[in-house]
């Protein structure tokens, strides 16, 4: 591995630690490094304890690490916490005037941070900057980058106080540190990337979709979504409603998408409890919808900022009956934007709910990613006919039986063509009925629709040797640390792979089977307390995994905490 | 020309001598006098006995959960400004089970008339208590008597809500008046209609209306919210019906500016809406 820096950024809220460490993160994804970010708050407005991790790498991550090269605590606390975390050679900023509690050692570096701030750019309110500045002189790093994003993400006057602080304290630095900082970063490349987080990443996903009507109520850690396309509303041509809760939202989304425009809503575990009752109404009257689902840890209200892949088994249930459904759940920022994009297809050509199944620390996490590639991104709208089509139809039955389940789908408004929808169980015409038969043939005719669905689905990612004895077994958000985890065993000569799931529902059984059939052990890695995916690979193609490691304290899994989990269970023998 | 036959429907399963009859018929003649055909109509309905009449007749139909009309019935509208949304359902479906929809919906002033069966009881749950049984109401769930009603039009009124009107199932004609004046407004409509149930409520019958209801006179001014707050807390010996307040605010449509371009479901789907958005994040 060539370069590789962390960055911790601390503060309490209010303190602007999230801006700081985005602007860090945009100042080193625009001189062409890999940027993987990360952000850990608490739920309050003010005060506690935030950091935002900004790891730097010359190729592609996407995970955290926990060490720091750099820590820049912005508060006394956030010395306390991460100091213990600084690398060998890493340097701790802080302000020596505001923290005297610590007596210059070897990586301690005090500076003035808020006297400069007042001196240099008139302001207290510059000190993050002047900070931002100091960390960037560390690095020799090209402050003319810094100056840009500084000036594009604050306005006029303020821009140019921030840049006279980062001024500041890069002079202040290199001035007065007399060690050598042994990572020096000369930006590299003409950087065309990206850099947003997965929330971010998704929103864009439905747009690209052509995805016209949102409605959702907020909640973290899903909130995101609903801001950034109620921002970009006028100029996509999107309706974003914020309603009075979950279940107006759901059933909002449902009548838009009966009317004929692509529908999402977005949520987490608690407001997707609300909608179960509207899933279900979806998946009856057949109405193609797309429901995020940004997982946090739970039940009731949990951990509000924290994450956890505790719903898996929740979303795959859902609603009361049985109905066709897919399930999604990205891996990665590219994932997000991809897999959204797929999920209105699905929805439409399988006139059926998709769950989108993401979570807080994929959503808040920041990741470089080649500009997404729109044309990737077809609309494929299924059996959904225009009104010319219609119009040449003797006679029209929303429900008409089939042999894929699929029925031709007429909007409200066609000339030629009434269409009924209803939640009672009904007829081919759309009315209730009470019949056996046709119930029967009814429900029959929706589960058929699953099918269809499973040819869609993607296969599961592998990584590594597929000889290896050891199969690590994920999905969703956890792919990155897995992915480096695999890397570490094998610099530790522990060969292993990784199959991990990203389309979920139609499951996967053949290649799952496949693959877990040929290895000799196989631990299942997430985020949640009882093993959910272990025990869907068992009920779904009857293997027993070999063993689980299981995290569910809220916060997301680095390569380095399933590794050390790794050589507990294979070199002491725990399992296999 | 719309004819009443264009709105015939098939057999219906409410009760003989039912108050929704009156209400079907009310709505089909508003529909044929606005001349309107079933096309360009769309009826959102919710759980019970009201939330089955757009099976009683023609047009386009969303037949949703209890209580869940009215948010269906606005993502629909929002999708396509140029439907005519009719949401129905009876008082326990919109005052109910959709009690916070029916206070946000007005307060939001979407576009659509929301025509309520008010019975007064769950009739095909078989006769329990609802939001505006009168107190003391005795049923199965409630052998103690219900509680104090809601006042859906004092409600309406406190929501600064477009149209509030009340009539009853037994006049037809002044009944099928209301609800095209109900369409004809541009925001929200609400028309609480007073529903005999023949099966479950033996005192509001259509003779105990009949006795009691009357017409508000030209000389009654619907913009008056003082006033409006009087006639809808008026109840007992005598019952108003007719527009109990009217204003004109701006609907929630009006100020959304996506809907500007025309409806959503005539705007193209092209991935490349997304290319500057993209270029934003480098």
């Amino acid at each position: 591995m060539g370069l590789n820096l962390n960055v911790i950024v601390g503060g309490e809220a209010g303190q602007g630690v999230q801006s700081l460490g985005f602007i860090l993160a945009k100042s080193l994804a625009r001189g062409g490094y890999h940027v993987f970010a990360d952000q850990d708050y608490e739920s309050r407005i003010r005060g506690g304890h935030n950091f935002f991790r900004v790891r730097v790498n010359d190729s592609q991550i996407a995970a955290l690490i926990e060490e720091a090269d750099i820590l820049i605590a912005m508060n006394k606390e956030s010395l306390d916490l991460h100091l213990g975390k600084l690398t060998k050679d890493g340097v701790a900023i802080f302000d020596e005037e505001a923290i005297k509690d610590y007596s210059p050692t070897k990586g301690l570096f005090g500076l003035p941070l808020e006297s400069i701030a007042k001196e240099k750019a008139g302001d207290k309110l510059m000190t993050n900057s002047v900070a931002l500045g100091a960390a960037l002189g560390l690095m020799s790093y090209d402050l003319e980058i810094l100056n840009k994003v500084l000036a594009e993400h604050f306005k006029g006057e303020v821009a140019k106080a921030n840049i006279l602080a980062a001024q500041a304290g890069y002079d202040y630095i290199k001035k007065q540190f007399k060690c050598n900082f042994n990572q020096q970063l000369r930006p590299f490349g003409q950087a065309q990337r990206m850099l947003l987080n997965g929330n971010e990443a998704l929103a864009l996903g439905s747009v690209a979709a052509g995805c016209k009507f949102v409605a959702g109520y907020p909640m973290t850690p899903a909130t995101t979504i609903l801001e950034y396309l109620a921002g970009k509303a006028e100029e996509t041509g999107m309706v974003v409603v914020q309603p009075e809760d979950e279940i107006a939202a759901i059933n909002m989304i449902i009548g838009a998408a009966f009317a004929g425009a692509r529908a999402m809503t977005c949520t987490s575990g608690g407001g997707f409890c609300l909608m179960v009752e509207g899933l279900g109404l979806a998946g009856i009257t057949e109405t193609p919808v797309v429901v995020v689902n940004s997982q946090r840890s739970g039940p009731g209200i949990g951990l509000p900022t924290r994450t956890e892949q505790g719903d898996l088994e929740f979303v795959l249930h859902a609603a009361h009956g049985e109905f066709p459904r897919a399930v999604l759940a990205p891996a990665t920022v590219e994932d997000a934007f991809y897999l959204t994009a797929k999920a209105f297809n699905i929805a439409e050509k399988y006139q059926t709910p998709v769950i989108i199944l993401t979570d807080h620390y994929l959503g808040s996490s920041y990741a470089t990613v080649e500009r997404f590639d729109l044309s990737k991104i077809t609309i494929e709208r299924g059996q959904l006919l225009s009104e010319d089509e219609a119009a040449r139809l003797t006679q029209y039955k929303r429900y008409q039986f089939t042999e894929s389940g699929v029925s031709p789908r007429a909007l409200p408004l066609y000339k030629n063509t009434l269409v009924l929808a209803d939640s009672d169980e009904h007829s081919e015409e759309g009315h209730p009925i009470e019949d056996a038969e046709t119930r029967t043939k009814m429900m029959l005719k929706r589960l058929r629709k699953l099918e269809g669905i499973r040819l869609e689905m993607g296969q599961p990612r592998f990584y590594g040797l597929p000889e290896a004895e050891l199969t690590l077994v994920g999905w969703g958000s956890t792919y990155g640390a897995l992915k480096e985890a695999v890397d570490l065993l094998r610099a530790e000569q522990i060969p292993a792979n990784l199959l991990h799931l990203t389309e979920l529902w139609p499951f996967p059984a053949e290649t799952v089977s496949s693959i877990l059939g040929k290895s000799r052990q196989s631990l299942v890695i997430e985020n949640n307390a009882t093993g959910q995916l272990a025990r869907l690979i068992r009920r779904e193609t009857g293997l027993k995994v070999s063993g689980t490691i299981l995290k569910f304290d809220g916060r997301p899994f680095s390569p380095a905490d399933i590794l050390r989990e790794i050589k507990k269970e294979v070199v002491h023998g725990k399992t296999g | 020309m719309v004819k009443l036959a264009d709105y015939a429907g098939g057999q219906t399963a409410w009760c003989p001598g039912c108050g929704n009859f009156g209400i079907l018929t009310a709505v089909k003649k508003a529909l044929t006098e606005l001349n309107l055909e079933p096309y360009q109509v769309l009826m959102v309905s919710g759980i019970g006995q009201a939330g089955k009449l757009p099976h009683y007749t023609r047009g386009n139909v969303l037949n949703v959960l209890h209580g869940r009309s009215l948010p269906a019935a606005i993502g629909a509208k929002l999708a396509n400004a140029e439907l005519i949304v009719l949401a129905i359902g009876g008082d326990g479906d919109g005052y109910g089970e959709g009690g916070n929809h029916f206070i946000h919906s007005m307060r939001r002033n979407h576009d659509l008339t929301y025509i309520v069966h008010d019975n007064q009881v769950y009739a095909l749950t078989k006769g329990q208590a609802s939001p505006t049984s009168d107190q003391g109401f005795i049923s199965k769930t409630t052998p103690g008597g219900a509680s104090a009603p809601l006042n859906p039009l004092a409600l309406a009124v406190a929501c600064d809500v477009g149209l509030v009107a009340r009539s009853f199932a037994g006049d037809n004609e002044h009944l099928s008046q209301i609800i095209k004046i109900g369409i004809q407004h541009k925001g929200f409509a609400l028309i609480d209609v007073l529903q005999p149930c023949v099966s479950f409520n033996h005192v509001n019958t259509f003779a105990w209306y009949r006795q009691r209801v009357y017409k508000l006179g030209d000389g009654y001014d619907p913009t008056d919210r003082i006033a409006a707050f009087q006639k809808a807390l008026e109840w007992g010996d005598k019952i108003p019906i007719g527009v109990i307040y009217q204003n004109d605010r701006p609907t929630f449509e009006d100020n959304v500016p996506s809907l500007k371009k025309g409806p959503l479901v005539k705007q193209k789907l092209d991935p490349a809406v997304c290319n500057k958005l993209l270029d934003e994040f480098i």
